[in-house]
């Protein structure tokens, strides 16, 4: 630095007299307080705080006071520029503050604008109720049991104690593969073929539940498809009784029909199971008030079924039970006419395929 | 089975005020299902009295003779005078009592009566006919009253036409066929309340005697083993069915046809036992029964002629079969209205025989259905002895003494039912004591271990019964009783299944779902979460899809598995691509108006094993062998998962935003990275190629291929394709075989480096045949172990590139694992990357 060697400027010394400080400061509180915005304040700092501000010429003066003097002109001066730069900090905060609320104003949108612009896809209600169902089952340890769809008739009939000229069999209105005669192949009229794969393949304890497609050769209406899914259970163990049929099927029907739901049995006929019932849920919740909903067949496995799958029936006992799980979707949700499951059109998944 | 409740109550004391609700509920508890209770009271309101036509007067000059009628109708019409009605029917006199519906009264089908001017007379009501009451078919004309019926004129009609009925209609299971009749059903319901039940089959019935009523020989004992007949002659001709019997049968949908037939039809309703009246004298000689020669023919009683087959039993005389046994009776032997020498014939058949032949000659009788389901064999006397009685009573005639009974029915195998096994099945305690008691109440006779109980309650008598054995013969009315199980329904049947407690088992730890299941799953949600609509089409297709597809002569997905007995002769086949009904459901939408659609469907395929024969028969006394099973199972069509997504329309819309995007063949082929990813098939063993593949567009198909095996296909259908199923321009597809995807591997972990990457774009020029999939794997494989990622971000040609050729634009990011690279090795690492690019397709820097 050269300022000693500045020429003398008796105007300048005038700088270091208090009142004159003073009014240094004043005159920066007061143009800051004028600045309306940060760059506004920003322009005003090279005239206050910068080298030609009076507290920086006043800060040069110092050198040439007497040596009693300087340290209590230089604190003077400090005072000075510390009271500036204060009050510049001050402004500018309070500037920025303003400034970015205003920003934050201008960039304003409107949050409810629709934003479809990828349009919403959907599971199959029928698809999300039998994962539903699996979870529940899988959760009690049982396992998920899959078969085919076209399977040999001796899966879907013999083995499940349907022989050929059984009246049962006539009652299936069953889809026949070409050629009817020699073919041996249907498409399975129930997932009940599950049980039979099942059992064949494996040895006790059986616990799976087989959820899947069938088929009979119903006429399209409100109430009747030719495709339609099912959920089979069945249980082979040692010491089975029917009363744990009772106890699975309340589970089952609480975990789709809400905690007060339970189920009631009425004596009915399968080939497949003796003794055999069909049972009713009842349902709270039904659209048209609460009520009794039919819901399924059930059943202890018929001893001759599990012989012809190598089971020895004295050793073991087991429970089968099978229901339509489009009909439990239309029961739970309303649904008036069952082709709305299989027509395929998007607004139907849209609103029911979401949930889990 | 329709039947009335009074003829019920005349074999059960069911209780005198029984609600009907009650009585429905009794006979769902006891497994006889209930269709509908009508109340035939409630069939007809207002005022139905009967009248007794005083004056008759003929009225001319309208197109029909019409009737002015004057009827005495008592006070029933509150003036006491006589009822002026018109009415078109002819077939009453003066002195005739018929059914009159007062004004103010209202017919079945919503049909009320007013006072009218009608054939410039005042009709004031209606004289009805049996059809106009819901109570018959018959419109020949009015109803005319019995002349031995005591009802006055002026009293309710309803009880003298039979309308103050509750009529049930019951499905019978098919194991049940003694529910078939008004003695099964009245024994079932003395069970569900606890009163008495009067077996009308344990009237006194003559047993056989040694000259036959009719010769008659059984060849074939297995098909019929039991063959009973009667005969009376000189039945008057002109007998009517009595009214009761008449209105019995109406109710249970059997027209009344003549007495004898209708007697046969009565007692099968009454007994459970089908019957077969003959004309005698139209029977040529001595009775054969045996089976059908085949192409034998026989014209039946609804004037079908049939052609036989070799398992179809007959009855012959000597000019051959008169009548299909057990099905329906033929022509030739039938009763005719100058019938007056009448042969009853009551048998037992063999059940599969009959259920057969019904089947083969589509004649599911009322009998057939009743054979089909077990008829009680001890029935044929007393059904005979009834026959005859109600004919003599109400044709008559004499009964001859002889009586024919060839009975070689087997005795019935006893069972043998450990004395526990109920409370072992059930989970319920039966004493043994109740369980004897509940097997005696349906008519088992239980023997040897409920004697010992007898003897000895003590020992065995106790809560368990482990150990006791009962002999159990069922009664003959319950062949569906075979096996221990049978037994044990029957005791929770009538102990109630609503005694059944709940408990739930313990099922032993699982494995929850396998990982096919789970990528299912993970696949079809991420296709819901990309936009797609998951749809379940039926599987029917036509046979005309194929070349609407474009499919090439020996495509594998040409040969398919065809129904015998489709629901529309027009899809008799089952689908070998998901893509046909899909792209149905695909035009309904967009018949429906909706435009911009992404559709997707996971479910199997079919496809016929080439060469299959009919599986080898397999029994049920045994578990098959494996090596039968897997023969049998090799019959079985191949039924693969795929799963298939169309699109059409914008895959994303135009909006405040900007403008939408047409889905197209990129999309198509993304749907089908996206099931791979997350179907857990890691990126580097996923390729895609360039394929010509039938319906796609040859020049915008891609097939999907994992570990060098191709999975599937995806991009833009073939336009000649989208023409010939009328489908929207550019309409796109993807389907894939899932079960073609391997298991998800254990992944390694990626190092994830902290240190920054270096970033490098190259610009590559290759000629326009080139496919990027590949410059990009050769860029990968040249650039080494440092390159992080490549991405391609821009494709571009321009006359300054020349004709044929195009750029390539990648990003490439380079990183190290310990270090932060210098710009020598990243360059290194390009140089080397574009190096291979070079070698491998000649490519060159752009602007090097």
């Amino acid at each position: 630095m050269t300022y000693r060697n500045d020429p003398y400027d008796p105007k300048q010394v005038a700088l270091l007299d208090p009142a004159a400080l003073a009014e240094a400061v004043a005159d920066a509180e007061k143009a800051f307080a004028a600045a309306g915005d940060p760059d506004a304040l920003t322009a005003l700092r090279p005239a206050h705080l910068g080298d030609r501000a009076p507290v920086s010429l006043a800060r040069r003066e110092i050198g040439a006071l007497p040596p009693a003097a300087k340290a209590d002109a230089g604190k003077r001066v400090n005072e000075a520029r510390r009271a500036i730069e204060a009050a510049y900090a001050a402004r500018a905060e309070v500037l920025e503050r303003e400034h970015a609320e205003r920003v934050l104003v201008a960039e304003r949108v409107d949050v409810t604008l629709p934003y479809d612009r990828q349009p919403r896809g959907a599971r199959h209600p029928l698809s999300t109720l039998m994962e539903q169902i699996s979870d529940l089952f899988v959760g009690m340890g049982y396992e998920v049991a899959e078969g085919p769809e076209v399977d040999l008739e001796w899966v879907n009939f013999d083995a499940l104690n349907i022989p050929a000229d059984h009246p049962a069999r006539g009652l299936m209105d069953t889809f026949y593969i070409d050629p009817a005669d020699r073919s041996g192949l249907v498409l399975r009229t129930h997932t009940s073929t599950v049980q039979t794969r099942t059992m064949l393949g494996r040895k006790p304890p059986i616990y799976v539940i087989c959820p899947g497609r069938v088929y009979r050769t119903d006429e399209v209406d409100a109430t009747h498809s030719p495709v339609f899914h099912q959920a089979e259970g069945l249980v082979v163990d040692k010491g089975i009784t029917m009363a744990h049929l009772r106890g699975t099927l309340d589970h089952f029907a609480r975990a789709i029909f809400g905690p007060d739901a339970r189920t009631r049995w009425r004596p009915h006929y399968f080939p497949f199971t003796e003794p055999s019932a069909e049972f009713d849920v009842w349902f709270p919740e039904h659209r048209d008030g609460p009520r009794w909903v039919e819901w399924g067949g059930c059943g202890m496995v018929n001893p001759r079924v599990l012989r012809a799958c190598g089971i020895d029936p004295e050793v073991y006992s087991g429970f089968a039970f099978g229901m339509g799980i489009d009909r439990t979707l239309m029961v739970r949700h309303g649904v008036s006419d069952i082709r709305h499951l299989f027509e395929g059109d998007v607004r139907f998944s849209r609103a029911l395929g979401t949930g889990a | 089975m329709r039947v009335s409740v009074s003829w019920l109550r005349e074999y059960v004391d069911l209780p005198a005020d029984l609600p009907t609700g009650d009585l429905e509920q009794a006979l769902v508890d006891l497994g006889i299902e209930v269709d509908s209770v009508a109340d035939l009271r409630e069939n007809v309101t207002g005022s139905l009295v009967v009248g007794e036509v005083l004056e008759i007067e003929e009225l001319t000059g309208f197109k029909k003779p019409i009737r002015f009628v004057r009827v005495d109708v008592g006070a029933a019409n509150g003036t006491g005078e006589p009822q002026e009605i018109v009415c078109g029917a002819r077939n009453f006199a003066v002195g005739d009592r018929v059914v009159v519906i007062l004004p103010g009264g209202v017919l079945p089908g919503g049909f009320a009566i007013g006072a009218r001017k009608t054939y410039g007379r005042v009709s004031n009501g209606m004289i009805c006919s049996a059809r106009e009451l819901g109570i018959g078919d018959d419109h020949a004309g009015i109803l005319v009253l019995p002349e031995d019926s005591p009802a006055k004129p002026g009293d309710d009609a309803r009880p003298v036409v039979g309308l103050d009925e509750v009529v049930l209609e019951l499905d019978i299971t098919p194991d049940r066929g003694y529910a078939l009749s008004l003695r099964g059903l009245a024994r079932e319901l003395s069970h569900a309340f606890g009163v008495p039940f009067r077996d009308p089959a344990l009237a006194p019935a003559p047993g056989g005697t040694a000259e036959p009523a009719y010769p008659v020989q059984v060849r074939d004992t297995v098909g019929c083993d039991r063959f009973a007949a009667r005969m009376v002659r000189g039945v008057d001709p002109a007998a009517p069915t009595p009214a009761w019997m008449q209105r019995r049968l109406t109710t249970a949908g059997i027209r009344s046809i003549s007495l004898p037939v209708d007697i046969t039809n009565y007692v099968m309703l009454e007994l459970g036992q089908p019957m077969h009246a003959f004309d005698a004298d139209r029977i040529a000689g001595p009775l054969v029964v045996r089976r059908a020669e085949a192409g034998e023919k026989l014209t039946t009683l609804d004037g079908v002629t049939r052609v036989l087959a070799a398992e179809d039993m007959v009855i012959c005389d000597d000019t051959g079969p008169i009548s299909l046994a057990a099905v329906m009776g033929g022509e030739t032997s039938e009763v005719v209205p100058e019938t007056t020498n009448v042969l009853f014939e009551a048998a037992h058949w063999d059940p599969v025989m009959v259920g057969r032949t019904a089947r083969r000659h589509k004649l599911f009788s009322e009998a057939a259905k009743r054979w089909e389901r077990g008829v009680d064999p001890a029935l044929p006397l007393v059904a005979l002895e009834r026959a005859v009685r109600l004919l003599t009573e109400y044709g008559g005639g004499t009964v001859d003494d002889e009586i024919l009974d060839i009975d070689n029915v087997r005795p019935r195998t006893p069972i043998t039912l450990p004395a526990d096994l109920p409370t072992r099945r059930i989970g319920v305690d039966y004493p043994p004591a109740r369980v004897v008691a509940l097997l005696e109440q349906v008519g088992c006779t239980v023997t040897q271990g409920a004697d010992r109980l007898a003897e000895d309650p003590g020992a065995v008598g106790v809560a368990s019964g482990a150990g006791v054995a009962l002999t159990v013969t069922p009664p003959t009315w319950r062949p569906d009783l075979t096996d221990p199980a049978d037994l044990v329904e029957e005791v929770v049947r009538l102990d109630g299944y609503d005694r059944v407690p709940s408990v739930l088992p313990v099922a032993p730890a699982g494995r929850g779902l396998t990982w096919q299941q789970r990528r299912r799953r993970t696949v079809a949600q991420a296709l819901a979460d990309r936009g797609y609509v998951e749809v379940l089409a039926h599987p029917f297709v036509s046979p005309e899809l194929p070349d609407l597809l474009g499919l090439p002569a020996d495509d594998p997905r040409r040969p398919a598995v065809r129904l015998a007995n489709p629901l529309s002769d027009e899809e008799p086949l089952l689908r070998t691509t998901l893509l046909g009904p899909l792209l149905g459901v695909l035009k309904r939408n967009l018949g429906r108006g909706h435009r911009d659609l992404a559709l997707y469907e996971i479910g199997a395929v079919f496809h016929p094993r080439p060469g299959a024969g009919s599986p080898p028969a397999m029994g049920v006394d045994r578990r098959p062998t494996d090596a039968e099973f897997a023969a049998a199972d090799a019959v079985v069509p191949d039924q693969p998962r795929h799963v298939a997504a169309v699109l059409a329309g914008e895959i994303e819309l135009s909006g405040w935003w900007g403008a939408g995007r047409a889905a197209g063949w990129a999309d198509a082929v993304e749907a089908g990275r996206t099931v791979l990813t997350a179907a857990g098939v890691p990126q580097d063993r996923i390729e895609v190629r360039a394929a010509e593949y039938a319906p796609w567009h040859p020049g915008r198909c891609a097939e999907l291929v994992v570990d060098g095996a191709v999975v599937g296909h995806a991009g833009e259908l073939h336009p000649t394709v989208v023409a010939a199923l009328e489908l929207p321009r550019r309409t796109s597809a993807m389907e894939l075989n899932l079960d073609l995807l391997p298991a998800p591997p254990v992944l390694p972990a990626p190092e994830v480096s902290g240190f920054p990457p270096a970033l490098i774009d190259v610009a590559l020029v290759v000629d326009e045949n080139v496919p990027a999939a590949q410059v990009q794997r050769a860029l990968t494989e040249g650039a080494g172990h440092l390159l992080e990622d490549v991405r391609l971000f821009d494709v571009y040609t321009s006359e300054q590139l020349g004709a044929g050729r195009k750029s390539l634009a990648y990003k490439l990011t380079f990183r190290a694992p310990d270090r932060t690279l210098t710009v020598e090795e990243a360059v290194a690492a390009r140089d080397a990357a574009v190096a291979v690019a070079a070698e491998r397709f000649g490519a060159t820097l752009r602007g090097a």
